[in-house]
């Protein structure tokens, strides 16, 4: 799979620059040289390494000024947009990959987006938080309430989440709008999981193409 | 940093109208080192009245430039690292060519008689500039406002010439609303008995509407928010036991003092060639104009800036994307309206540096840079 020198590089990609299992897998799936726009990618922290490290030709929209700034001051063509609206201008086909990490839960209108995507880029790269999780059920079953949990610590009120997705969910759709998932990872931190993803992956990354 | 500024003839010059200027002189200012693979010029656009005194205290009269809080040793335009320069527009009235300088036909000042110049035709001057000076690719053409127009202009022009270009608080073309603040200047300025259609050079000159059109302006560059802090209802005692407001009082001072250091007659050829910029004008699309331009581009725009509003500089953005040119955009918060270009040193600082950087080590080889 990974070279010598490339598992030296992830070892210190993932505690130190990146911390994040997601991230790791789409290091992992991105090849070398190749175009990748990151939608809503704060400070650029996975751009940033996917050009050093992978010479890609990266790019990223953000929809915080301040996140945007950072992104911009390390020296990445970041622009400060909307998920929803920034991808309308790209021509069909233009990037390699398109990668939404964490945030599909956040969109306005994720169907959308994902389209949007897999017209913009050849595959499409989507990480989420998975609302199935045995904590979430457990949770709304035992209390009645909204699932409070150390991967969902929202308040129902005050949770940038709009839209609860599981990992059923997620391939439910993709098959009904019938795209094609080229890979799929489940994790449980940043730990790779098989078994029962959906009650036990804490997140999923998807590899989606049209 | 003491600075000097310089000037050169370039001869010349053809004009989009189909008129020439039989002798072009543009002034400029530099600061910092060529460097020997001449790879670090940055050139500075400045706005509607500024002039090539971006930075640096003048030797002649000790003033600091207009973007002094940008340009020097360890700022956003490093002069540790960039040969920074800035030269005064064509129609312009700070040493290059104007309405003011004498016409060789007639051995008087062109007054009205000036050529129509556009803002395409300040960039062929200042490409001859830049030839001059012995630079095939400017690292980045910088500016805000009609600064920001022309570093377009640059792009759309001269595409192979600049890696890349930073617009700031600026637009591909002008707004009705901002070609209507202009006409009200230059309505100001022909309404003055003094004007004498622009014959002026040997009488007082148009000062008083001179100096209602740069109130008009100073008004247009704030913001509700920042008049507000700034003036609020406060009152100054005038001499004669009267008050002004110290809104009206600020103004008055703005006006006046721009009437002993601009030209009404380049205040008319410079906002004409704003208000008739139009980058996309003869091209099906903005994108087209940017389709031969292969470097990167940094656009920032201001919350406040009514003048100026961010969906303007969405557009060039938005333009961009669709060529999947590099382009990086940040909307900064300010409350300073349209001035916040010349005053938010601080957020702009950080980007402009960090966007510089990478594009300079994108340029420059492995072990080439010095």
């Amino acid at each position: 799979m990974a070279s010598a020198v490339d598992t030296a590089v992830r070892a210190d990609f993932v505690p130190e620059v990146l911390g994040r299992g997601d991230y790791q897998i789409i290091g992992e799936i991105v090849a070398d040289g190749s175009s990748v726009l990151d939608l809503g990618c704060g400070e650029g922290e996975l751009l940033a390494w996917l050009e050093a490290q992978r010479n890609c030709k990266a790019r990223g929209v953000e929809i915080s000024p301040t996140k945007v700034q950072k992104a911009v001051s390390r020296g990445l063509s970041v622009y400060q947009s909307d998920i929803d609206e920034g991808l309308a201008d790209y021509p069909d086909q233009t990037f390699d990959y398109v990668v939404l990490s964490q945030t599909l839960q956040e969109t306005l209108k994720p169907r959308d987006v994902l389209h949007e995507m897999v017209r913009v880029g050849k595959n499409a790269i989507i990480a989420f938080p998975n609302f199935g999780h045995w904590s979430a059920r457990f949770s709304l079953l035992t209390t009645g309430r909204a699932p409070k949990t150390k991967h969902l610590p929202y308040e129902w009120f005050d949770t940038p989440n709009v839209h609860f997705v599981t990992i059923p969910d997620f391939e439910e759709l993709v098959r009904r709008d019938g795209l094609t998932v080229q890979k799929s990872f489940f994790l449980r931190g940043d730990r790779r999981i098989t078994y029962r993803p959906s009650l036990l992956a804490d997140s999923a990354v998807f590899l989606i193409s049209k | 940093m003491i600075v000097e500024r310089k000037s050169v003839d370039l001869g010349e010059l053809q004009l989009d109208s189909g008129e020439t200027i039989p002798s072009a002189t543009i002034a400029y200012e530099s600061y910092g080192e060529l460097n020997e693979a001449r790879s670090n010029a940055i050139l500075i656009q400045h706005a509607f009245s500024g002039d090539a005194h971006a930075a640096g205290v003048s030797k002649k009269d000790g003033a600091t430039g207009w973007w002094e809080n940008m340009i020097g040793p360890g700022k956003a335009f490093d002069t540790d690292k960039y040969f920074v320069f800035c030269s005064n527009v064509l129609g312009g009235c700070s040493g290059t060519t104007g309405p003011g300088s004498t016409n060789p036909a007639t051995g008087k000042p062109y007054g009205l008689g000036f050529p129509f110049v556009t803002v395409a035709d300040m960039i062929r001057l200042q490409k001859g500039l830049v030839e001059h000076l012995g630079i095939e690719k400017l690292l980045s053409v910088s500016g805000g406002s009609m600064g920001g127009m022309q570093a377009l202009q640059w792009a759309a022009s001269y595409p192979e010439m600049c890696a890349s270009v930073i617009p700031i608080a600026s637009t591909h073309r002008h707004s009705a609303q901002q070609i209507a603040f202009n006409e009200v200047g230059r309505q100001a300025i022909m309404a003055d008995p003094d004007f004498e259609d622009g014959n002026y050079y040997d009488g007082p000159g148009p000062g008083r509407g001179l100096s209602v059109a740069r109130m008009i302006g100073h008004i247009t560059y704030m913001s509700d928010d920042s008049m507000r802090e700034k003036f609020g209802r406060r009152r100054r005692q005038m001499s004669d036991e009267s008050s002004l407001f110290e809104v009206e009082s600020y103004l008055r001072h703005r006006g006046g003092q721009f009437v002993g250091r601009f030209d009404a007659n380049s205040y008319i050829a410079i906002t004409k060639a704003m208000d008739t910029f139009d980058l996309s004008l003869g091209h099906a699309s903005l994108g087209d104009v940017f389709e031969p331009f292969d470097g990167r581009f940094l656009v920032i725009s201001f919350t406040s800036d009514w003048l100026y509003p961010s969906y303007q500089s969405q557009e060039i953005v938005r333009a961009l994307r669709g060529r999947v040119k590099d382009v990086a955009y940040v909307e900064l918060p300010s409350s300073y309206g349209h001035d916040a270009f010349l005053v938010e040193a601080g957020e702009q600082t950080e980007i402009v540096r960090g966007f510089l950087a990478s594009t300079f080590k994108k340029l420059t080889p492995v072990g080439a840079a010095r």
